[in-house]
């Protein structure tokens, strides 16, 4: 069953096309991986389905509803999550407050209850407080929790930032180079956090550059270049593709 | 000697600095407490008409900062015409008490939604804008606003408007009224920054595409910020009126707006007991200086730098670290 449904999706910052007719699908639990040299559009694509990019053209449905014009927060409400290539942490927050604006969309609290301090008020900080440590503990988060996001190591912070992201209770998580910066270690626990979050029936798409990961990983590969879908298949496929090779290695012409 | 407000603290503390998670909480209670006991207690080591009026001013004064702490230590919106809601606040209730004859408090619903109008006919068109754009406009706001009091004949031009009534007859009843209003506030702005809100007012701070992401309604909170902040300056301003009995557009100039983002600055922004005792210090130091006669707002000025040079973060900063619940 189709969760996310991209086609014909076109992006141009005036006469720069970066996406150029990108259709793909993610289907329910299933992990996709989008590759590509640098600057073949991935990212674009992401912030084109997270609608923080205005597409040009083409449609993007999610769970049978359209996506297009929707503000960022909008698509967060619909059921999808996203990090940043670049991390994005609320860097002067305590680790567990930036886990829980995950929750930010689930919890019902109103100003009054803050002002009074109702017992709603103190039911929803706890749980809410209680959702923030389950998902560290999900990700398996080494670091203290009551200090500083920015405090906290490299790859430690890629854990809180997926913490984030899972704390919404997405059902499509768009993870954009999760394992760069990571030692071997580290990719290879990311790996095992990656099948995890499927496993809980969050679907997946992936933005990476290590092909290792990519291929033990995903169970479709879409490969773009200048914004142009060249390739859509499983890995193996994927990688005897002559297209995606001439676009990682050059082609003989070129080269 | 004689310090005013709620959650305001022994000068010794930004020395100690307890890290221990359960503490602070008790930290914060404490010394709110202790503010709030040596506010009540003050008019007792001096009573004098004089002190009063300085000490309900510095209480006013701890209230607005407290108000313009959501908008810019909170929600991180630079915003230099605060003035502009604490006479808009100001003025709807001189201009209902003394037309209408109304007592002052009944005033207050009336204010609210003054100030909430006020809050939307500034902020939904301003917050689109970031930082330094959203800086000059709200400027340009709080010169519109004292210039718009300055003209209307409603408003009493220049001279203003007089005669308002006070809450009560006796400064030393109408210090405790106000110390107790100003309690409330503080302690409403620092809940109000613990909650689901202030959260997300701190994630719009930190990074709003991420705020966004996570599911929050970026524009939607800075709103609320703002007219939260509207809300308690225009509340601080029925306090001033009532205080004064006098108001004129002279009050609302942008010197008060920047004399209430110093006291923010000072205290340590986002930290509701560090603004408080920023407010505290700007407003009662010119009256420790008058010693140095001519020369006050001079020395004022350098203690200022001074004290930004030394500890930048402010007297009293927020603290990520948070008690465990």
């Amino acid at each position: 069953m189709t969760l996310l449904e991209v086609s014909e999706l076109r992006l141009a910052f005036g006469g720069l096309v970066a996406i150029d007719g990108l259709s793909f699908s993610v289907g329910e639990a299933e992990i996709v991986s989008v590759i590509g040299p640098n600057g073949a559009g991935k990212t674009s694509a992401f912030n084109c389905v997270t609608g923080f990019y205005r597409p040009t053209g083409g449609t993007i449905a999610f769970d049978g509803q359209s996506l297009l014009g929707k503000r960022p927060s909008a698509v967060a409400a619909a059921g999808i999550s996203r990090t940043f290539q670049n991390l994005r942490l609320f860097g002067e927050l305590s680790v567990l407050d930036n886990v829980r604006a995950g929750s930010h969309l689930r919890l019902k609290q109103s100003v009054f209850d803050a002002l009074l301090h109702t017992p709603r008020y103190r039911r929803t900080e706890r749980a809410c407080t209680a959702e923030a440590n389950h998902w560290l503990d999900f990700v398996g988060l080494r670091g203290d929790r009551y200090s500083e996001a920015r405090n906290l190591p490299y790859g430690e912070q890629r854990r809180v930032e997926i913490a984030r992201a899972l704390a919404r209770e997405p059902r499509l998580l768009l993870l954009d180079e999760p394992a760069a910066g990571l030692n071997h270690a580290e990719k290879t626990e990311m790996l095992d956090l990656i099948r995890r979050i499927r496993d809980l029936g969050i679907a997946i798409v992936l933005i990476e550059h290590d092909m290792g990961l990519v291929m033990q990983v995903s169970e479709r590969i879409v490969v773009l270049n200048f914004g142009k879908e060249i390739a859509d298949g499983r890995p193996e496929e994927v990688r005897r593709d002559p297209a995606v090779i001439e676009a990682y290695l050059g082609s003989d012409t070129h080269a | 000697m004689n310090e005013t407000k709620a959650p305001e603290a022994p000068r010794k503390l930004g020395a100690k600095a307890p890290r221990t998670r359960l503490s602070k909480l008790f930290d914060n209670r404490w010394a709110g407490l202790a503010g709030l006991l040596i506010a009540l207690l003050a008019p007792f080591v001096n009573a004098s008409n004089y002190a009063l009026s300085i000490m309900t001013s510095a209480a006013i004064f701890a209230m607005l900062a407290s108000g313009l702490n959501i908008v810019v230590g909170y929600t991180g919106l630079l915003d230099l015409g605060y003035a502009a809601f604490f006479a808009v606040g100001a003025y709807t209730s001189g201009v209902l008490a003394t037309r209408f004859d109304l007592p002052l408090l009944v005033t207050v619903p009336a204010v609210i939604v003054v100030t909430v109008i006020a809050g939307i006919i500034i902020g939904a068109p301003t917050l689109r804008l970031r930082s330094d754009y959203l800086a000059i406009v709200t400027l340009g706001f709080g010169e519109i606003i004292r210039i718009t009091a300055n003209n209307l004949p409603v408003t009493g031009g220049p001279s203003g408007i007089y005669g308002i009534p006070s809450l009560t007859d006796s400064p030393v009843t109408f210090y405790y009224v106000t110390v107790v209003i100003v309690a409330v506030a503080i302690i409403g702005a620092s809940r109000l920054g613990r909650s689901r809100l202030g959260r997300a007012m701190r994630f719009v701070r930190e990074d709003e595409d991420a705020a966004e992401a996570t599911g929050v309604h970026t524009y939607r909170v800075k709103l609320a910020a703002y007219i939260a902040g509207a809300v308690w300056g225009g509340l601080a301003g029925v306090l001033f009126a009532g205080h004064l009995s006098a108001i004129s557009p002279n009050s609302f100039t942008f010197l008060q707006s920047a004399l209430v983002l110093m006291a923010v600055v000072l205290g340590g922004m986002g930290s509701v007991p560090g603004v408080v005792l920023g407010a505290i210090v700007i407003s009662l130091l010119p009256e420790l200086l008058r010693g140095v006669a001519d020369y006050r707002y001079f020395v004022f000025g350098v203690l200022l730098i001074i004290v930004m040079l030394v500890r930048p973060q402010g007297l009293w900063p927020a603290r990520s670290k948070e008690a465990l619940k």
